[in-house]
């Protein structure tokens, strides 16, 4: 529970409140009120929690984050968390 | 993307684990708890103890919200999925957890309507896709969770979902530190800190364990090289008798957190005087419930919960594993009575559980590393 997701930010949705990420390839909108005070932009790399950006990072320190899930062997279950979001 | 091996760089994490030998006293034994799951996932995965000389020892820490969850909030949780027209919603994490008359899985097979969920905004969705139902949101984890449970019920608010309410088991490390710390029989060293449970409150809360109780603490990322170097970083303060909180994941984690998801919790939460923490037990202004200004969306106030407590079978060590004071192995349930298909204790139900973790990639590959 304590591992975040990195994805990239492709756009950001009308109303403020969801952008379309990029996760591994996989497409889905995550919620970004949590980046209010930071602003989020399209080519972000944000960490993703049950739906939620809850912070920006590099680009470097998203593919290490990725490699991370990797080698905890929860890369599948991070893609399975992604595409289970229904909420948009 | 390649992924490449989980040792990306051998040279360096050689050289930490040489600096580790250089700094640490061969005549002195160290206990540094690493106080999230996530560490002690990555751990175990990682063989990091293997890399450590046999006198610096990882002691696994209370950061595994399934974990220290008391059977009698799982069973208070579940006796909603039993009253008609609720559907009781839950992340994959607790789908396993057994309450006195089984898991949500359990309770699924014999005809509750349970759903797993990945976001509390899939339980917000499936509200507004089932008016003439009741959907509960089963909440748990700490402060990394707790921003978003908060948002999810900003936004019920603002739409007004009136048939959607959370039933709330968020919880707090700094008290669970701090209880630790407080603890008799407590012999720990230092602290490797949470990592994401940090960019949300920041290095500031951690401030005590240094200054009061002068212990070394550092936030650390999750790789191998990070809890190698976090782990210099703590070895260095004690030698030079310094007790400080540093900050290792500053790629991450902001030394201020995330002031928006504070501004989220402070919102919607309000500290409970006191909750259960399993294998701990009741530690003061250690979790949330919904602020009055929420009521109406709490579930403690909508429904009326039995209020079960439930004690954990005395064989059940769990409590002396989770402040260190026993290895998950020593405890006398430990893969004979407790085992990942059948937990007894909570630590074995999570792969972030200390118990899960050592039976795993301890105890069934059968080469104990110390």
């Amino acid at each position: 529970m304590c591992l975040a997701i990195p994805g990239k930010v492709l756009s950001l949705e009308a109303g403020g409140h969801l952008a379309l990420v990029d996760v591994m390839g996989v497409r889905r909108r995550v919620n970004i009120d949590l980046l209010k005070d930071e602003g989020v932009s399209e080519g972000d790399w944000v960490l993703i929690h049950v739906g939620f950006a809850l912070g920006k990072v590099s680009e470097p320190e998203a593919q290490a984050q990725l490699r991370l899930l990797a080698a905890l062997g929860e890369d599948r279950l991070a893609l399975e968390e992604v595409q289970g979001y229904r909420f948009a | 993307m390649k992924f490449v091996d989980e040792f990306r760089d051998p040279r360096l994490i050689r050289a930490a684990a040489e600096e580790i030998r250089r700094l640490a006293d061969p005549d002195r034994h160290y206990r540094i708890m690493e106080v999230c799951g996530g560490h002690t996932h990555s751990i175990y995965r990682h063989g990091i103890q293997n890399l450590l000389p046999p006198n610096i020892e990882f002691i696994h820490g209370p950061g595994c919200p399934v974990c220290v969850l008391p059977m009698g909030r799982v069973d208070d949780g579940l006796s909603l999925a039993e009253r008609p027209g609720v559907i009781l919603t839950a992340f994959g994490d607790m789908m396993r957890v057994p309450g006195t008359r089984g898991s949500p899985l359990e309770y699924q097979a014999r005809g509750a309507d349970i759903r797993m969920v990945y976001s509390p905004l899939d339980a917000l969705k499936l509200a507004q896709e089932n008016p003439d139902r009741q959907v509960v949101f089963f909440a748990i984890g700490f402060e990394t969770t707790a921003p978003s449970t908060a948002v999810t019920l900003m936004r019920a608010k603002a739409l007004g979902v009136k048939n959607f309410s959370v039933f709330c088991n968020h919880v707090l490390i700094v008290p669970a530190i701090r209880a630790i710390l407080d603890s008799p029989d407590m012999r720990l060293d230092g602290f490797i800190g949470p990592g994401h449970v940090s960019t949300v409150i920041g290095c500031r809360p951690y401030q005590f364990v240094a200054r009061d109780y002068g212990k070394p603490i550092v936030i650390s990322g999750f790789e191998p090289l990070d809890i190698l170097q976090s782990t210099i970083m703590i070895l260095r303060q004690l030698r030079e008798g310094r007790a400080e909180v540093e900050n290792q994941y500053s790629r991450v984690v902001p030394w201020n957190g995330n002031p928006a998801a504070l501004r989220a919790m402070a919102e919607v939460f309000e500290l409970r005087p006191y909750f259960e923490w399993r294998g701990l037990g009741f530690i003061s202004q250690s979790a949330l419930k919904l602020s009055a200004a929420y009521a109406e969306w709490d579930a403690e106030v909508r429904f009326e919960l039995p209020g079960v407590r439930v004690t954990d079978p005395k064989a059940a060590q769990c409590g002396e594993v989770l402040k260190g004071v026993l290895r998950p192995d020593q405890c006398k349930l430990f893969a004979r009575d407790c085992t990942p298909e059948h937990p007894v204790g909570a630590l074995m139900v999570s792969s972030e559980g200390a118990c899960a973790a050592y039976y795993h990639y301890v105890h069934r590959v059968g080469a104990v590393g110390r």
